[in-house]
């Protein structure tokens, strides 16, 4: 690794004292001395990135599906059925009853940006992550795409989800037509209260949340720059799925003010549940699934729909690049389109399905939930959604970057 | 491990004698080495190469896209101290801070477990160790509820207008200690006091207690035996601690992700953010390397000015 230049001085090397002793203070100089030139022009040049567009002519691999009778899932946390004992999956088993493939599944996302870390490294070297079907936010499943990270799913292998699919989640602008990808779930992002926290102030729009001087300091935002920029550019009667720079810098700039003045308490994660609970948040942003779980538990706690729109963004069962069983993973995203199926899932984790025809099963497992407009979103809940459009790359990075300064970097 | 050092060359031997030994002897030689081999390796794999990859990456240009390659843009460096100082200073202040609160709190508690504590010593040290037993996070979180806005400890804070005080020092904002400074610097206190109080304990334990009938003897007062006899013979434990709770605490980034706001934030939230959110590699790198010569800066003054060149 390292390369010697005639003039430049060797690294320092334990002194041969008296030939043989080594001391302490002379091996940790040496090794000091190592790393540096360890850290010498060879090494450093060597290392980098090769552009993510190489992989994109090999991103499909040999199909193993019919000799492995196997298809690996890694998916979020709490986001699939269990039976009472909290150990099996009745639609997984399903899955394997009816089909004969093994499901290998794991809950290994929680973060997006985590798990994209997690995977980087293989994809970019064009290797097989070892998953076949992986669980993303759109934005991330709108990179992967783009970076060629993901395989173009079969149609043949897909007539249920074909059919069944939502007609508001048919063709999003970062994969149209549905061709690499196919929704999990959807997620509202609506606004949340504690009820008592709240003593009787009116919390109605994001800008209640911004402009009241009784909330100061009570207020949450997400760190998902999508989800916090999309309500407030929402509420300034802007759409997030087309603005332009100037939309989305005058947008950050009100919400710098509210950061400014100590109106935002903290922005949160999913661990923002905890902190409305407890109260410390009267009113917060909140994903709509997580509110009707919390209301269920804590009926101080409900949700208001501002009447400037909402955002919507799904959550995507895609197949990664190099993955084996691809045939598999399809039939599996078919198994869940299903009307019984996507109903058992959705009385499970309340978040919105993407599948039509649910109505009626979901009905026959849970009535509330069939009711909600949180979960089957009825004609008037859908028309005030909205999705945040896709991203370039650059845009991105420029995005996130101003967003992270208005969070504290 | 240098006794051949110390005995220095062998006497001159007959020639046939020294060709026999010389195998040993260089076997000898070797030995140091070899036992080194494990650690140096694991050295080499877990932190070398992680090191030379992050120097690496802080001087690439690029994008996910179109990759990453080496250019030497070093005004990396120079761009992220320009924009990040708030958050460097934020850091060195906190853990600073944090860390003189440690040795406060934590000086006392380890000479009473070490000349005091009697047969509850073991208790004692049990007590500051269990914290450990139960994950850094939930211990942190914990702290979340005890802080809560309208719990026991605010609302006491509160009627003892302890939080009006705190809030003219800039400490606190309004009637609450959550997502405040206050907060994060308890957090960072808290989460690494053991860290100070395990080698005050080990140092101050090794004093031999008959020094301090001695100087009895001699006609100091107790004050005076702690400051001429105690106090410079635990100096390397005090050094110790300090490095110990300093320099994680400066990297830390959960305290203030979980009990701070958007103006506490540290080096490490950004660090996070910019690897994990933004993807701007390069920055990331250049930060943790600045930060890795703040910290090294700081320990090299510190340890020299302390004296204690036995810890290096």
């Amino acid at each position: 690794m390292e390369q010697y230049e005639p003039d430049r001085p060797s690294p320092a090397r334990p002194s041969p004292v008296r030939g043989t002793a080594l001391t302490r203070r002379s091996l940790l100089r040496a090794s000091v001395g190592g790393v540096f030139a360890a850290g010498g022009a060879g090494a450093l040049g060597a290392c980098g990135i090769p552009p993510a567009g190489d992989a994109r002519g090999a991103a499909a691999a040999d199909d193993r599906s019919a000799q492995e009778r196997t298809v690996s899932f890694s998916n979020w946390t709490e986001y699939m059925d269990v039976d009472e004992s909290e150990t099996r999956h009745p639609t997984l088993e399903a899955f394997t009853r009816q089909t004969g493939v093994q499901v290998e599944y794991s809950e290994d996302i929680n973060d997006n940006n985590e798990f994209f870390a997690k995977i980087k490294p293989q994809l970019a070297a064009g290797q097989d992550t070892g998953r076949d079907l992986v669980c993303v936010t759109d934005w991330l499943a709108a990179r992967m795409i783009r970076l060629g990270w993901a395989q173009k799913l079969d149609p043949s292998n897909l007539p249920t989800a074909y059919a069944n699919l939502s007609a508001q989640f048919r063709s999003p602008d970062w994969d149209p037509g549905r061709a690499y990808s196919y929704p999990w779930t959807a997620i509202s992002t609506v606004i949340a209260y504690n009820k008592k926290a709240l003593d009787g102030i009116e919390v109605r729009s994001v800008s209640d949340l911004l402009d009241n001087p009784r909330l100061k300091g009570r207020v949450g935002m997400l760190t998902e720059m999508r989800d916090t920029m999309g309500m407030a550019l929402l509420d300034m009667g802007k759409d997030p799925g087309d603005f332009t720079d100037d939309d989305y810098d005058a947008a950050l700039a009100r919400l710098q003010k509210a950061v400014d003045r100590g109106q935002i308490r903290r922005f949160t994660g999913n661990d923002y549940t905890a902190d409305l609970t407890s109260g410390d948040f009267a009113a917060c942003l909140a994903w709509a699934g997580d509110v009707v779980q919390l209301k269920a538990d804590s009926p101080e706690i409900d949700f208001v729909v501002p009447d400037s729109g909402y955002l919507t963004s799904t959550d995507n069962l895609l197949v990664p690049a190099h993955a084996r069983h691809k045939t598999n993973a399809e039939r599996l995203i078919d198994h869940y389109y299903q009307p019984a199926m996507a109903a058992r899932l959705a009385a499970y984790i309340n978040y919105v399905c993407p599948v039509d025809g649910v109505k009626e099963e979901l009905a026959a497992i849970d009535p509330d939930a069939a009711a909600d407009p949180l979960i089957l979103p009825d004609r008037a809940m859908a028309e005030r959604s909205r999705a945040f459009r896709s991203l370039s790359d650059e845009e991105e990075t420029a995005y996130e970057a101003k967003f992270a300064k208005l969070t504290g970097a | 491990m240098s006794s051949t050092a110390l005995t220095g060359p062998p006497p001159p031997a007959p020639a046939a004698a020294a060709e026999e030994a010389a195998p040993a002897r260089r076997r000898g030689r070797l030995t140091p080495y070899l036992l080194l081999l494990p650690g140096l390796l694991w050295l080499l794999v877990f932190f070398v190469l992680p090191v030379v990859y992050q120097a690496s990456t802080s001087v690439q240009t690029g994008s996910l896209e179109a990759g990453y390659e080496v250019t030497w843009r070093f005004a990396t460096y120079t761009e992220a101290l320009a924009e990040y100082w708030p958050q460097f200073l934020r850091s060195v202040l906190y853990a600073g801070t944090a860390t003189a609160l440690c040795l406060l709190l934590g000086y006392p508690l380890a000479y009473l477990i070490a000349f005091r504590a009697g047969r509850w010593r073991n208790l004692i040290m049990i007590l500051v160790i269990a914290p450990f037993f139960t994950s850094f996070l939930v211990r942190t979180l914990a702290w979340k509820t005890i802080l809560a806005d309208g719990g026991a400890v605010v609302d006491a804070l509160n009627t003892l207008h302890v939080l009006d005080v705190t809030a003219g020092l800039g400490l606190t904002d309004g009637e609450r200690v959550l997502a405040t400074p206050l907060a994060v610097v308890c957090g960072l206190t808290y989460n690494f006091l053991p860290f100070m109080v395990l080698p005050l304990y080990t140092s101050l334990e090794r004093i031999d207690p008959r020094l301090h009938e001695a100087a009895a003897d001699l006609y100091a007062r107790p004050a005076t035996v702690f400051r001429k006899v105690t106090l410079p013979l635990s100096m390397p434990g005090v050094t110790a601690g300090t490095l110990l709770t300093f320099i994680p605490a400066g990297g830390d980034y959960v305290n203030a992700d979980l009990l701070g706001s958007t103006d506490t934030r540290m080096i490490g939230n950004v660090v996070q953010t910019q690897f994990l959110r933004v993807l701007d590699y390069p920055t990331a790198a250049a930060l943790s390397f600045i930060l890795m010569a703040v910290i090294l800066v700081a320990v090299s003054v510190h340890i020299r000015r302390s004296g204690t060149e036995d810890l290096v």
